[in-house]
């Protein structure tokens, strides 16, 4: 009962589709736990009800062992809960800086201060800054985070979900349209997180998933048809017929 | 020093010029120039808050007349009732739009786009039958009042020049008062909520509280704009807060440029001259001015402080 996410019976349909099929899964902390499928098959759907964007038609949400199913995608992101989107989801014309030092913002005291420039509170731009750099948006700081190209705008959204000091980061397809050494950079930080920052991630970068992932789960038409270590799961005779299997043949 | 002039010439020039109109007016009709400008200001003071609210924060309020009207009533209310104090006005007034603003901002906040506009105008239709209701006090006439809001018992605002200046005093408080806000924590919140709710929420911000503080703010400061207007006409009526003038107040804010704070009172400066002068000329000018200023909103995009101040950006 230690694990830091715990999915219970989720379910949800849109008519008479069931996008999410009396889903269960858990997160250990600190763990990275990888959750692949076939488009369509409901991952996006399960991020949104696991952040509280999407409340879900039945079943429970424990995070850090309380119930968080009724709380709102606010309250859940201050217990510590934080996502990235499949669609780039940024503020375009605040700076890559802005953007970043209002996640940190959000976890650092009041925001109903009135007079004072946020501009030049260090407390928020510094660890701002260092998040940029890790990276490599130093330079890019300054610019409208709608003037940086696609891939630096999916690693602003990293910054930004990382800036508000997770205990839980949902990742929705970070790799998704990033370049080689965007995405070599990013998995490399992904890696420096494991062990502190426990990650759900869901990704269609088979390579990136292996190298990364401490569990798989495959998740086809809603439900979650197999769970296990990285080595188990690409062996798994069902997942190779479900998923792997045009990759494999 | 010299790159923020010319990033400021704009609001610094605006200012200067409207801080000489008490000394220019001597040279033409004095009475006409200045209970003129005075409208003009007090008109850009309630665009200016008006502007916190659609520029700063997205929210297009349909019924911002309304707390122009809880100020202008403030005064005709109380005047009636032989307090002429202007401190009390001021004071009845704020906290008059206060109650407003939460009361109706706690519903209206919960919904957006034109559920929003719609909203905010029933609430404002709502006080504007309220004061057509309340016969005691002139009903759908109005109240013409017995004279300016005293200061300490004294009759200063009796002046056109004191009174010009007190409302030019409230504009440049407001003015810097909500630039500060805009570069604060806050504002910050509250453009990102305009710009992003979903993402602002993902990362821990409820939008809800950011904007029903910004609504109570520039409520607030709607209302000195009507204890300032009532002084000016002389007069208060359920028509200060007719769905038309909070239709031209959007008008004004998105002429000016959305979101500046500094286009609002350029826009109520041309807004009003505009009318002025093409009144004069013609009695069928609306059929003139309508195109006007659709031709304006369409050529001049982020409006006529964007207009200005282009080639000029940092
Ligand atoms: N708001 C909605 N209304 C109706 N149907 C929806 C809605 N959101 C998702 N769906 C449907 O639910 C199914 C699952 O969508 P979801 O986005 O969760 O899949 P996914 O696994 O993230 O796919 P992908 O790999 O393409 O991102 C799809 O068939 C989609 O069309
Ligand atoms: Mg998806």
């Amino acid at each position: 009962m230690t694990a830091l996410l715990r999915v219970e019976g989720l379910s949800k349909s849109y008519g008479a589709l069931r996008v999410t099929d009396g889903l269960s899964l858990s997160v250990e902390p600190g763990e990275l736990h990888a959750v692949i499928g076939p488009n369509g098959a409901g991952k996006t759907t399960l991020i949104h009800q696991i952040s509280g964007m999407t409340p879900p038609d039945a079943g429970r949400i424990l995070f850090a062992g309380e119930d968080v199913t009724g709380r709102s995608m606010a309250g859940r992101a201050l217990a510590g809960l934080a996502r990235s989107f499949q669609i780039t989801s940024i503020l375009p014309r605040f700076s890559a800086l802005q953007n970043v030092a209002l996640a940190v913002q959000a976890r650092s005291g009041s925001s109903f201060r009135f007079l004072s420039p946020v501009d030049g509170e260090a407390a928020l731009t510094g660890p701002a800054r260092d998040l940029l750099a890790r990276f490599g948006l130093a330079e890019r700081a300054e610019m409208p985070a709608g003037a940086l190209s696609h891939g630096e705008k999916r690693q602003l959204e990293l910054a930004i979900a990382l800036a508000t000091a997770p205990k839980l980061l949902l990742l929705d397809e970070p790799l998704a349209g990033t370049s080689h050494a965007e995405s070599a950079r990013i998995v490399e930080i992904l890696r420096g997180l494991t062990g502190s920052v426990a990650i759900l991630l869901v990704e269609h970068d088979m390579e990136a998933v292996f190298a990364l992932a401490d569990r798989v789960s495959v998740l086809v038409y809603g439900r979650v048809i197999a769970t296990g270590a990285p080595e188990a799961i690409r062996s798994n005779p069902e997942v190779r017929a479900a998923y792997l299997g045009e990759e494999a043949a | 020093m010299a790159r923020r002039l010319r990033r400021e010439w704009l609001p610094l020039g605006l200012f200067l010029a409207l801080a000489l109109v008490p000394v220019l007016a001597p040279l033409g009709p004095q009475s006409f120039i200045l209970s003129l400008m005075t409208r003009i200001v007090v008109v850009a003071l309630a665009a200016l808050s008006l502007d916190l609210l659609i520029g700063k924060g997205g929210l297009v309020s349909f019924g911002h007349a309304a707390c122009l009207g809880i100020g202008a009533y403030a005064v005709g209310i109380l005047s009636a009732e032989g307090v002429t104090d202007g401190g009390a006005h001021l004071a009845v007034a704020i906290a008059a739009a206060a109650f407003f603003a939460l009361a109706t901002g706690a519903v209206a906040m919960r919904t957006d786009g034109v559920h929003f506009i719609m909203i905010t105008l029933a609430f404002g239709q709502m006080l504007y039958f309220l004061a057509t209701a309340l016969s005691a006090y002139g009903g759908d006439d109005g109240i013409t009042l017995p004279g300016r809001s005293t200061v300490l018992g004294r009759d200063v605002l009796a002046s056109d020049t004191v009174l010009y200046l007190a409302a030019l005093g409230a504009l440049l408080a407001a003015y810097l008062l909500l630039r500060r806000i805009a570069a604060s924590r806050f504002g910050r919140v509250l453009e990102g909520a305009r710009d992003n709710p979903v993402r602002m929420e993902a990362i821990g911000f409820r939008p809800f509280r950011f904007r029903l503080a910004a609504y109570l703010i520039s409520a607030m400061i709607a209302a000195v704009a009507g204890v300032l207007l009532a002084n000016q006409t002389g007069f208060v009526s359920p028509a200060t807060m007719a769905w038309q003038r909070s239709g031209e107040l959007i008008f004004i804010v998105v002429l000016g440029g959305l979101g500046s704070l500094h286009g609002a009172i350029l826009g109520a400066i041309a807004f009003i001259l505009a009318e002025e002068l093409l009144s004069h000329w013609s009695e069928h000018w609306r059929i003139v001015f309508g195109p006007l200023l659709i031709l304006a909103v369409l050529f001049a995009r982020g409006g006529l402080a964007g207009l200005l101040t282009k080639g000029a950006r940092p």
